[in-house]
């Protein structure tokens, strides 16, 4: 092909690779090289394994996986019951459109609903609980984090489900498989595809989340987002910023490798 | 049977109920005449004249929208261009590590994306503020509106093009009159894309806006973080239904443009990350 010339007309998108995809991962790396004094070192990464930086690690992937699991268990029954509505298009544009709402927004209707005197710790008087302090608890971080990433858990799982062929299910039955049997043999197997990219979807986002932590958590729950944000906007301390940002990139992409690695497994 | 039915429309009901209720909640309190989102004391309309009044407020939605509008035309000019270039790959193998470069942006939290744009910034010495904020929204809007554009592309019959240049058509004319046609929703469903993405961020411009430039939902995250003001509540109920226009809209432009392509949700649930 003679086309070598007539190419340029690519360059922008090319550029738009190099500047904003490729070069802000080595910037990332670069500058967790620097101290706060603009000095060559590692001390950053060695001040990543102390106890206050791992603590912090782990208590992030503990919110981000307890996040995940909650949402996964409120959206699968949710997407199953979904396609089997009549207007399951409306119903499906109906759990979109709370996707559209800025979720800065969603998030602040919390503060009011969870507050002293908001409609939760009125329920929790009328039944004799008394007042709780539901706000800046973890409790409510993962339920809010849950609120906001439903959607994104049901949609996956809705189009695997869709694609599911209903004969499987008769057949099921008709060999004399349970309700619960059809369901763990033959329904989950084959819909694993919708959860594994809902999965995807809440826990890197829920990782990293760091404006409801903020928000509805207050100080109690500090994860690695929060953590970039602070270094970078409060400290400015760049350097350690930037090393939190490293490792958390070598998590993600340790664990794309490692869902892309199983997806092939299965799909064979 | 019947009975799994009334248990399942139950669950149903609660989750969409969850789902709307702070968004109610949020609508209902705006109205409220006694200034906190638990007690409502009267109806008033307060709020919303003072959003109305509010001129660095208006100023700020003004500048969201020209950043939203803006950065999404040039993400989908780019988009088109990367679609072409995708498509123009012919082994395999390129073609997927071009995709994935293409996706990494989807993929990766806003926090990183923020943080790095801001040392990109930086460093090329962009000043912080109305340039950096378009920068980085065409930049983050690019990948999904290549993802929309690129299924038309490769929908595309071959012969198509084929056929032109056996026509005698010029290289610029099988681009502007057969593929760009051909691939004219998809390009549509880019700039929504964009669009949606560029109205909801709040990360990434939270990270390079700088001081004294301001979109619509870094103002809302400082003033939420001063506590409960109604105006908040105000704005929301305005934003609400500006979106629900937008959604309406957006659904008849596609169910009329193709009836047969499949509807809104894909795209959506393929971008999984909110922003």
């Amino acid at each position: 092909m003679n086309n070598k010339g007539r190419s340029f007309y690519l360059i922008p998108y090319y550029l738009w690779i190099a500047l904003f995809v490729i070069a802000p991962v080595f910037l990332v790396i670069y500058y967790s090289l620097f101290d706060l004094d603009g000095h060559l070192t590692l001390d950053n990464y060695v001040n990543f394994f102390t106890p206050v930086y791992l603590k912090m690690t782990l208590t992030s992937f503990w919110y981000a996986f307890l996040i995940t699991i909650f949402s996964l268990l409120v959206a699968y029954p949710a997407a199953y019951l979904l396609t089997r509505t009549k207007h399951k298009q409306l119903w499906l544009l109906l759990i979109i459109l709370p996707t559209w709402i800025n979720l800065l927004l969603k998030t602040y209707a919390f503060i009011g609903i969870f507050g002293t005197f908001g409609p939760i710790n009125n329920l929790f008087d009328v039944l004799g609980i008394g007042e709780q302090q539901i706000l800046f608890t973890g409790f409510s971080f993962v339920f809010v984090s849950v609120y906001i990433f439903i959607p994104f858990m049901i949609l996956p799982i809705f189009s695997a489900l869709e694609e599911l062929n209903l004969s499987l299910l008769d057949a099921a039955r008709d060999l004399g498989a349970s309700g619960w049997t059809t369901f763990r043999r033959v329904v989950f197997p084959l819909t694993i595809s919708g959860v594994r990219s809902g999965c995807m979807a809440v826990f890197i986002p829920a990782l990293s989340l760091f404006m409801i932590t903020r928000l509805i958590a207050g100080s109690r729950v500090i994860t690695l987002g929060t953590a970039i944000e602070q270094h970078f906007l409060v400290t400015q301390d760049w350097g350690m910023g930037s090393t939190v940002a490293v490792f958390l990139i070598a998590i993600m992409a340790l664990f794309m490798i490692l869902w892309g690695g199983a997806r092939k497994g299965v799909q064979r | 049977m019947r009975k799994r039915n009334g248990f399942s429309n139950l669950y149903l009901v609660l989750v969409f109920a969850v789902l709307y209720a702070p968004i109610v909640y949020l609508m209902y309190y705006s109205f409220n005449s006694g200034g906190t989102m638990h007690k409502f004391e009267g109806f008033t309309l307060e709020y919303y004249r003072e959003v109305v009044q509010d001129s660095r407020l208006i100023i700020i939605v003004i500048n969201t929208l020209v950043i939203a509008l803006l950065s999404s035309a040039i993400a989908t000019v780019i988009a088109t261009i990367g679609a072409l270039a995708i498509h123009r790959v012919r082994s395999r193998r390129a073609k997927n590590s071009l995709l994935s470069l293409n996706n990494v942006l989807i993929v990766s939290p806003d926090v990183i994306i923020g943080a790095s744009f801001l040392i990109l910034f930086t460093i090329v010495g962009i000043k912080l503020g109305f340039m950096s904020v378009l920068l980085s929204h065409v930049a983050f809007s690019i990948p999904i509106a290549v993802l929309m554009i690129l299924p038309h592309l490769q929908e595309m019959s071959p012969t198509l093009t084929d056929a032109a240049r056996d026509l005698g058509a010029s290289r610029r004319d099988v681009l502007t009159k057969v593929i760009l046609p051909i691939i004219k929703p998809g390009i549509f469903s880019g700039f929504f894309m964009a669009l949606t993405y560029s109205l909801d961020d709040f990360a990434v411009t939270f990270f390079v806006t700088g001081n004294g430039y301001s979109t619509l939902s870094v103002e809302i995250y400082s003033r939420a973080r001063q506590g409960v003001s109604l105006s908040i509540n105000a704005l929301s109920t305005l934003i609400f239904l500006f979106t629900i226009l937008l959604v309406v809209g957006y659904y008849f432009l596609t169910t009329r443009k193709n009836r047969t392509a499949t509807p809104v949700t894909e795209p959506v649930a393929e971008a999984g990350v909110p922003r």
